[in-house]
């Protein structure tokens, strides 16, 4: 993964400010890249990610919190976009599952759900990578039911989860966990 | 979602301030359920004061052995503190068996506390919720109330209390200290939570603009051998159906102290007093946990669907009771 500490250069939202309801500037760090967008206070984090910043590998399933498919990264943690007000990411580094390539290198779980067909329809499958590699980081990965356990907040209507599921085991076997996530 | 706007605050006083100046302005936190209950209409702040850059989320010891756990600790860094783990199990237990890990990442202790029913009623600004708009009436009585509470219940509101923590740390006695625009102050857990009564849209006796800054865990001894279980449609990332927070201390197989809490069947987090008062002195068997169980759900009042409730109710506190005096005999 990119080393994000160098790249912390969004201006400071100034405090004291009250700031909206109409449209405003906002400063985001989003795959270690600094971008601007105009919303408004009340746009979500997935909203901004999809529709201004065009980075519609996240998807958003019930914009509810009940699916799990919006699953992105704030300050490396995996949390739900659609809950999230895109204005209060400023000053916090965002990543997305466009970020987790190396290039045309997938990134090891990425590739671990191609090896392991953990997906059908593909609709919640950036969402479950998201939290896969969150999961490894977390070291909740150790058997079948603690991964069933921590991957509970993403929901799969295709029910491809035996397979998501090899798909952890195949990266937790391959020690690939230490560079998975930051 | 109607348009607000936003500030981020960095110091208490200034978010305080903010909010308590401006009747149509509120915290934001986690927004966990805020921000969902905001772009359903059920929320209609016209300012959100951001208070994530506060610092206050750290667990520290208490002096004479309590800790207190920050307002706006993440419930997953509570579930891990070692010495909470060690010292209030089912305090970590009752965290990690709520939500989802990318929700628990998120949500605030103190938004866990102040989070709103989740009657299907209260969320459909088109049915009558007196909770939601006082005196129009409570569609749940005789509506879809499956999940809905059996104690603590009015003829205003039935509402079952959401919170898994909340069922632990009334088991505790633990405190809630606030900082509002009247100063600070400490709110035995237990008065936190309003039963609904006449008033169902009260559902604590915070002040418009008063935080709730931490919760603080009294020493409790009892508590090292303690657990929460959970009972629900589905294994994980749901919420209760019934759910018990017991600590329990034993001495030749009497109990001497105890600590009982019912979640997911009462309108407020419900300490299980009536069930206290049995076990205290009682040998440690089913027999008397029965009795005890029977005891606290005496006064239960089902509406139709959620009859099954208080059933579920007894086999889970014989059940938590159950597993809990094993774990002692066998230690």
């Amino acid at each position: 993964m990119k080393s994000y500490q160098a790249l912390r250069t969004a201006p400071s939202p100034d405090h004291a400010v009250v700031r909206g309801p109409g449209a405003v500037e906002v400063h985001l760090m989003v795959n270690g890249e600094s971008r601007t967008t105009t919303v408004e206070p009340r746009v979500s984090l997935l909203d901004a990610l999809r529709d201004r910043l065009e980075l519609t590998g996240t998807k958003k399933g019930c914009n509810q919190g009940a699916c799990g498919a919006c699953t992105v990264w704030v300050d490396g943690r995996r949390v739900l976009s659609c809950l999230t007000l895109a204005i209060t990411c400023e000053n916090r580094e965002v990543t997305t599952i466009e970020g987790l390539s190396d290039g045309d290198t997938l990134h090891p779980v990425q590739q671990a759900f191609l090896d392991c067909d953990a997906f059908q329809c593909g609709y919640c499958t950036s969402g479950q990578i998201m939290s896969v590699v969150a999961l490894l980081a977390e070291g909740h990965a150790g058997d079948d039911m603690e991964i069933r356990e921590w991957m509970s907040g993403n929901i799969c209507r295709c029910a491809a989860y035996p397979h998501i599921r090899a798909a952890v085991r195949q990266v937790r076997d391959q020690g690939g966990t230490a560079d998975a996530a930051r | 979602m109607r348009p607000v706007s936003y500030s981020r605050a960095t110091d208490v006083g200034s978010a305080i301030g903010a909010v308590s100046a401006d009747p149509e302005s509120t915290f934001l936190a986690g927004g966990t359920t805020q921000i969902d209950l905001l772009r359903i209409y059920v929320e209609q702040p016209r300012r959100l004061v951001d208070i994530n850059d506060l610092p206050l989320n750290r667990v520290e010891e208490l002096p004479g052995g309590g800790l207190r756990l920050g307002g706006l600790a993440r419930m997953s860094d509570v579930a891990e503190e070692p010495e909470l783990v060690r010292r209030y199990p089912m305090v970590a237990e009752a965290l990690l068996l709520g939500a989802s890990p990318q929700l628990r990442n998120m949500a605030t202790l103190g938004g866990n506390l102040l989070q709103r029913v989740r009657c299907g009623y209260f969320r459909d600004t088109a049915a009558a919720c007196n909770k939601r708009v006082p005196g129009s009436g409570c569609s749940a009585i005789e509506g879809i109330n499956r999940g809905h509470a059996v104690l603590g219940t009015s003829e205003r509101c039935i509402a079952t209390h959401p919170s898994d923590l909340a069922v632990a740390l009334v088991a505790l006695d633990a405190v809630v200290q606030t900082e509002g625009p009247g100063g600070p102050r400490s709110i035995p857990i237990d008065d936190f939570f309003l039963l609904p009564g006449e008033t169902p849209e009260r559902e604590h006796p915070l002040a418009h603009g008063e935080l709730v800054t931490g919760i603080d865990l009294p020493p409790a001894p009892v508590a090292a051998t303690s657990r929460y279980i959970k009972i629900r449609d589905r294994e994980s990332y749901e919420f209760a159906l019934a759910s018990v927070a017991a600590a329990i201390a034993m001495s030749g197989g009497q109990i001497t102290e105890v600590r009982l809490a019912l979640g997911g069947v009462a309108t407020k987090p419900w300490r299980a007093r009536a069930a206290e008062q049995v076990l205290v002195g009682a040998p440690a068997t089913t027999e008397s946990f029965r009795r005890a169980a029977a005891a606290e759900l005496a006064p239960a009042v089902s509406h139709g669907m959620n009859a099954f409730k208080i059933e579920l109710a007894r086999r889970t506190i014989v059940r938590a009771l159950e597993q809990l005096t094993q774990r002692e005999v066998a230690a």
